[in-house]
């Protein structure tokens, strides 16, 4: 056979796979970015690499609860126990391991991920009896009884100092000893793409399908043959499953668990990495996990106040942008090949000024606040954005509320100029639309 | 002349698909239906009529499981229902409409019709398959949507349909499961004439074959849908016959329809 008749047999074939795998182009790319993402500039350090790392864990756990907030209209106050039980039978696992077991430690999850789908069965056949209030309140009392069984019980949680282990211990399979954080990165990088893969996959099936139904109207689909509470224990199920896969990484990258990994607090950070990514959207729950990972790391080197600026970020989602950052992201793709998009733009620019200057003296009052009520004896003088004050002085205190309130009234003025800006790029993108059709 | 495959009037020997015996339901000591008993002939279009307030809604609920009777049985093709959940008298066939509208507003309308599919082709819980290959249930859907008349309209949120376009997928999601039994709860109210009139050819078309009860206040409509007429007044049956002798009953034209002309 000749080269060009090899050609002419191969084309076809080779056209066909790309329309096969055209479908999945987004989850290609996504799989590419992931391998990618170490070699960033800026991420190349360790610091990068287990930023990284926890990034993946995160998005793991936000998808899952995603699952249960977004897709079935289920509150959780309590998700953070899946991941709590997960991250123990990970730890115990891999200090087995350490012990003789042969089981190579990349599959550590694993043991997590039963764990979850173990737990939440268990509890979920009491708490699915009811949506709404009700389940919130009760996945709120299996959170604190998880946690104080735990404290309870140090042999088994280690308690506030937590259980250690070795990750580099047992069978190395391929050479992957996980020693460098770029091996437990790309270890991170396979379970949470695989975990996005088939919660995004569960999701279309048929009892995924009915978890939607179930959340827009449980009622109806019981007279359409489904039991709501069955539809509901499948999904904190799996809800749990994946949360107890991503506590099984936790363990597995930080060589530690401790109680706090099951506590209120846990719970409390996935529901906000949640609802600021967007409920209504699969990606949403990615892109709150990475934001407020992120937050979370780089605001706690520049200020100790951190979770202040944390809930005050999620108070002003939940006021304004209740749809998340998808949800801003899916109301712009319509505008932004408008010609007006320009003017919009241009309107963000000249609101972001006075919302900056509003920021700044936010940031000093809470600031010089912060640090005269909690540490009381320090030395009143400080430095912020590179000025120093004293605020046993007046000055810092006064310059703090003049910005704050001049920033405020400024930004309210530049409001209606944001409104009108966008009613032109919304009509703009509904003409063209029009025209198209 | 064609002859018309199902009778108009079954002979009294047909199978009673639905039979209610000495049914009660009380909210607190407030009684509400005091003692119904009704067979439904299988195949017949049986309607129920009565002022407001006579517990026609309350009759439905008790039939799909929505509330358990106080006391009474109620028996589908046979087979004890009595108390049972709506699911699993979904699942022994027999499904309902609401009078007020209740989709899944947040799914396109075409979720909300192969939602309604997947039990009756036996996909239950399953999450070993995606929806989008499940090449009869979506056949069927599309199938649905024809009927109902809003394949054009397949892809947008049942959420924002207009009140009539809700009220066609409020009986595509009755009809979707192919339930041999079929409750509607008034389905043509609210519309306007000419709604109403597609309404009634719609009934027509999707209980060809099947058991149909429906609660109506439509006079119109009831007298050239229904086979036969129960007339439920303060949580008692006073008559259940074909609708010319219905329209003869003294009794009936005193507690129902006399009121009906006047207003």
């Amino acid at each position: 056979m000749s080269e060009a008749g090899r050609a002419s047999v191969l084309t076809p074939s080779a056209r066909s796979l790309f329309s096969r795998l055209a479908p999945y182009r987004l989850w290609i790319a996504a799989a590419f970015v992931l391998v990618a993402l170490p070699y960033f500039p800026g991420l190349t350090g360790n610091f990068g690499r287990s930023l990284l790392s926890q990034m993946g864990i995160a998005a793991v756990f936000a998808l899952s609860y995603n699952l249960l907030l977004g897709q079935t209209g289920l509150l959780s106050f309590g998700h953070a126990v899946y991941f709590g039980l997960g991250g123990y039978a990970a730890i115990h696992l891999m200090r087995a391991i350490s012990g003789g077991l042969p089981i190579p430690m990349p599959f550590v999850p694993l043991a997590g991920a039963a764990t979850g789908l173990f737990f939440g069965l268990l509890f979920g056949s009491v708490t699915v009896r009811r949506a709404g209030v009700i389940f919130a309140l009760i996945s709120l009392g299996v959170g604190e009884l998880v946690y104080a069984l735990l404290r309870m019980l140090p042999a088994i949680s280690g308690g506030e100092e937590g259980i250690t282990a070795n990750r580099t211990a047992g069978p190395h399979v391929f050479g992957v000893g996980l020693g460098p954080q770029l091996q437990m990165y790309y270890l991170i990088a396979f379970w949470a793409f695989v975990s996005a893969v088939l919660m995004y996959a569960f999701l279309r099936t048929p009892v995924g399908r009915m978890c939607n139904a179930v959340r827009d109207n449980a009622e109806r689909a019981e007279f359409i043959g489904y039991d709501p509470v069955r539809v509901r224990l499948v999904v904190l199920a799996v809800a749990a499953m994946f949360a107890g896969l991503a506590g099984g990484l936790h363990a597995l990258n930080y060589e530690i668990v401790a109680s706090e990994a099951a506590g209120t607090g846990r719970s409390g950070t996935v529901l906000l990495m949640a609802y600021i990514g967007g409920v209504a959207n699969f990606l949403g729950a990615i892109l709150g996990a990475v934001t407020i990972t992120w937050l979370q790391v780089s605001l706690s080197d520049y200020t100790s106040a951190w979770q202040l600026y944390l809930g005050l970020f999620f108070v002003l989602f939940v006021l304004f942008a209740p749809r998340g950052l998808a949800g801003l992201i899916v109301m712009h793709k319509e505008v932004v090949r408008t010609r007006a998009f320009l003017g919009l733009l241009r309107a963000y620019a000249v609101a972001l000024l006075p919302a900056a200057v509003m920021t700044i003296g936010a940031i000093v009052f809470i600031e010089i606040n912060y640090r005269r009520a909690t540490q009381p004896e320090a030395d009143p003088r400080m430095a912020l954005f590179g000025i120093d004050m004293d605020y046993s002085t007046p000055w810092p205190w006064l310059a703090a509320i003049a910005l704050l309130a001049i920033g405020a009234w400024l930004f309210r003025a530049s409001l209606p100029l944001v409104a009108s800006a966008w009613e032109r790029a919304t009509e703009a993108a509904r003409t063209t639309a029009g025209g198209r059709r | 002349m064609i002859a018309t495959a199902i009778p108009a009037v079954p002979d009294s020997s047909a199978r009673a698909a639905l039979q209610l015996v000495d049914v009660h339901k009380s909210f607190g000591v407030t009684p509400i239906i005091r003692g119904v008993s009704l067979d439904v002939h299988a195949g017949e279009r049986h309607a129920i009529i009565g002022p407001n307030g006579a517990g026609k809604s309350t009759l439905f609920n008790l039939v799909s499981g929505r509330f358990a009777p106080t006391s009474g049985a109620i028996l589908l093709k046979g087979e004890s229902i009595t108390g049972s959940a709506p699911f699993e008298i979904y699942r022994k066939g027999l499904a309902r409409s609401f009078q007020v509208t209740n989709i899944f507003p947040r799914l396109s309308v075409f979720e909300n019709v192969r939602c309604s599919v997947l039990w009756s082709l036996g996909y239950g819980y399953s999450f070993r398959r995606r929806v989008a290959m499940l090449r009869d249930a979506n056949e069927r859907t599309e199938t649905i949507l024809e009927r109902i008349r809003l394949a054009s309209r397949r892809d947008v949120q049942a959420g924002v349909l207009t009140y009539a376009e809700q009220r066609a997928l409020e009986i595509g999601i009755t009809i979707a499961g192919n339930a041999d039994v079929i409750l509607l709860d008034e389905p043509t109210s609210g519309m306007s004439r000419d709604e109403a009139a597609a309404a009634v050819e719609l009934v027509r078309s999707i209980s060809r074959g099947k058991t149909l009860v429906m609660v109506e206040h439509d006079m119109s409509v009831v007298f050239d849908l229904a086979d036969r007429i129960s007339v439920l007044v303060y949580g008692e049956i006073i008559a259940t016959d074909v609708p010319e002798r219905i329209r003869a009953n003294a009794a009936v034209q005193t507690a129902y329809l006399g009121t009906a002309v006047d207003a």
